[in-house]
């Protein structure tokens, strides 16, 4: 029935070949909207949808057992900006996203311009890198939970070889989070690729040129390499920031798993004490209050790194 | 050069086997570009060491944790690769010790389900984006973008809410749910590849009578296969890792209910000392190993999948 109904259609549509270049076809209008319909009700309900019913019970005072909300103001907001667990967990999570980031970025880059430099091997060695992205975060945690410990780690026996006395990692406040950046920078490959991919780009004979003109490594790198990729560049640090605002598994696993035992509280990240907040306390209104102050926080610091990128950024479109 | 220039030169995700025009994805690069290897041996040479030092980092917590999985109870925090005592007993008291069996199992078939789910239905609404015109498309697919910035935190606890009214939550439907509705990289991804078929095939199928649902049936989807593995790969890792969402919609339930990796989180916790527990850890290790393979084996077969797909990832931007 279908079949016949659309050969009608090809064949009015062989006669009306003018008029559709300005006109949308209803019918192929129609069917565009029904092809990509499962993604208009997933936008609206699980997207927008959740987006405004979180806005409502941010004001809200929300009870899980009755599944009654009551409009409550600005009360959780307010409560919000007097606990201090938010703002020591924001301060945490905003240091470790300055630490984090930056490292993240440089270690990536400079695997990949090593591994851009090699010939045969490359994709060898490019495979032994990946292989932590593959690893689940579980399982990164089991094992750096244990070589990390500041007693009989495998990391703190290293550093004794060589006459330096590792801290306590997971217990000493100073280095929990530089612990949790150890463990993101074991699974940077996947940054690393991205620029991998970029510098395989950027085309040889601006490198020829630079030579011929005198230039030496270290001038290449930052007049040519730099700018040519600086689109991954931003790329990267707002993804990155993006997850490091939200860093969860890895805290979540090393500090706040067991609930019997006390944590340091240089460990707790605004994702933790958000979950906590939702799924330990069902305290839905103050954690939607949380998530929202994170977005609009997340917002503003990707509106700030855009506009600070497009001073920078060199994008190939700019040529023409 | 030889094994790099190659992936250079089919860099798109999506390997263009289906016609010569398909090489639309962003990543043709021409071999010649590429920078040159180090021209004298001993440049080589160094270069190779600082490499291979590299990888013994990368590669070390691996090796240790398949050390420590052969480790008796007292010396799994031992720092030494070669274990002192093999205890290969480990492998088997662990299934008496966790339902790894269970937990292996459930996360399997979310994850199928899943990735099935999300294939689908991203490439269904891919096609739509890249067939059809209609009013609001460009708006529309800018909207399916703008959705990747949007932090998980903040649909977290809505969503939630969302599965509890439907009457969901302790079910697995919260779990792969939202893969029904489409993701928004794999809706990019594969919105490149069909970009990437010549339209005179569905032109002439369309004379043929074939329904717009035929095009994607029957020309649009056997012709995009290697581009659908790597969007049923990906969401594979991505459920088989995914800690959070057991978190918040499995934790409740039984311990056989967990998946794999709330399954470590709990075996964790069960032997630490702190709680009682007896310091077992050679069976976490065990357990942790064991639910690692997996992705070990998918990426020694999806390998260039895997990498090309995140290099697209970061061309989007």
């Amino acid at each position: 029935m279908e079949e016949k109904a659309s050969v009608k259609v090809t064949s009015s549509k062989e006669v009306r070949r003018p008029r559709e270049r300005r006109r949308y076809n209803r019918r192929e209008a129609l069917a565009g909207y029904l092809f990509i319909s499962p993604w208009i009700v997933g936008f609206l309900v699980f997207m927008l949808g959740a987006m405004a019913y979180s806005l409502v019970i941010s004001f809200s005072r929300y009870s899980l057992a009755t599944n009654v909300v009551k409009p409550a103001g600005t009360a959780n907001y307010q409560l919000l900006f007097q606990d201090p667990k938010v703002a020591a967990s924001l301060a945490n999570t905003l240091f470790y996203a300055v630490m984090a980031v930056p490292l993240e970025v440089c270690v990536a880059l400079g695997l990949a311009l090593l591994l851009n430099r090699v010939g045969r091997g490359a994709g060898f060695f490019r495979t032994v890198y990946y292989l932590p992205k593959m690893t689940p975060s579980v399982a990164t945690a089991a094992v750096f939970l244990l070589l990390l410990n500041g007693n009989t780690g495998a990391i703190n026996q290293a550093l004794a070889f060589f006459g330096i006395s590792g801290p306590q990692w997971l217990i000493d406040p100073a280095w929990v989070k530089p612990s949790i950046v150890l463990m993101t920078l074991w699974g940077v490959s996947g940054t690393m690729v991205i620029f991998l991919a970029a510098l395989k780009s950027v085309p040889r004979e601006l490198y020829e040129v630079a030579s011929l003109d005198g230039a030496g490594p270290v001038r290449k790198f930052f007049s040519i390499t730099v700018p040519m990729i600086s689109g991954a560049i931003f790329f990267n640090v707002i993804v990155l920031t993006i997850a490091a605002l939200q860093v969860f598994d890895q805290a979540y696993l090393l500090f706040w798993r067991d609930q019997t035992s006390a944590s340091p509280e240089a460990s707790l990240f605004y994702g933790i004490y958000l979950f906590q907040q939702a799924f330990r306390e069902f305290n839905f209104g103050f954690a939607s209050a949380m998530a929202w102050v994170l977005f609009v926080l997340i917002l503003l610091i990707s509106l700030v790194q855009v506009r600070i990128g497009n001073r920078f950024v060199y994008y190939e479109g700019e040529k023409r | 050069m030889a094994t790099a220039d190659t992936h250079a030169t089919d860099g798109s995700p999506v390997p263009a086997g289906a016609s010569p025009t398909a090489e639309q994805g962003p990543a043709s690069v021409a071999p010649r570009r590429r920078v040159r290897p180090p021209r004298t041996a001993a440049a080589r040479i160094a270069l190779g060491v600082v490499l291979t030092v590299i990888s013994a980092a990368f590669l070390y917590p691996l090796a240790w944790l398949v050390a420590a999985s052969l480790k008796p109870r007292g010396e799994v925090f031992d720092n030494v690769l070669i274990p002192r005592t093999f205890s290969p007993q480990n492998y088997v008291e662990v299934w008496d010790q966790l339902p790894l069996v269970n937990w292996v199992t459930n996360s399997f078939l979310i994850a199928v389900l899943a990735a099935t789910l999300v294939t689908f239905s991203s490439s269904m609404v891919a096609f739509g984006f890249a067939y059809f015109r209609f009013p609001g498309r460009s708006f529309l697919f800018g909207l399916v973008l703008a959705t990747m910035m949007l932090p998980g935190a903040v649909t977290m606890v809505p969503q939630y809410l969302i599965w509890k009214n439907l009457g969901v939550l302790g079910t697995w439907i919260p779990l792969f749910g939202m893969n029904l509705f489409g993701s928004a990289f794999y809706i990019f991804l594969q919105r490149q590849f069909f970009l990437g078929l010549p339209r005179e095939l569905f032109e002439a199928a369309r004379i043929d009578g074939a329904s717009y649902f035929g095009l994607f049936r029957r020309i649009a989807l056997p012709l995009s296969i290697p581009s659908l593995v790597v969007i049923f790969i990906f969401e594979f890792q991505a459920s088989w890792n995914n800690l959070q969402s057991a978190l918040i919609y499995l934790n409740a339930g039984s311990v056989q209910g967990f998946t794999a990796p709330l399954g470590i989180a709990y075996a964790m916790t069960k032997y630490s000392p702190t709680n009682g527990g007896q310091g077992d850890y050679q069976y976490v290790m065990v357990a942790t190993l064991l639910i690692t393979l997996p992705m070990l084996i998918l990426f020694a077969f999806g390998q260039r999948h895997f990498i090309e797909g995140v290099a697209t990832e970061g061309r989007k931007g």
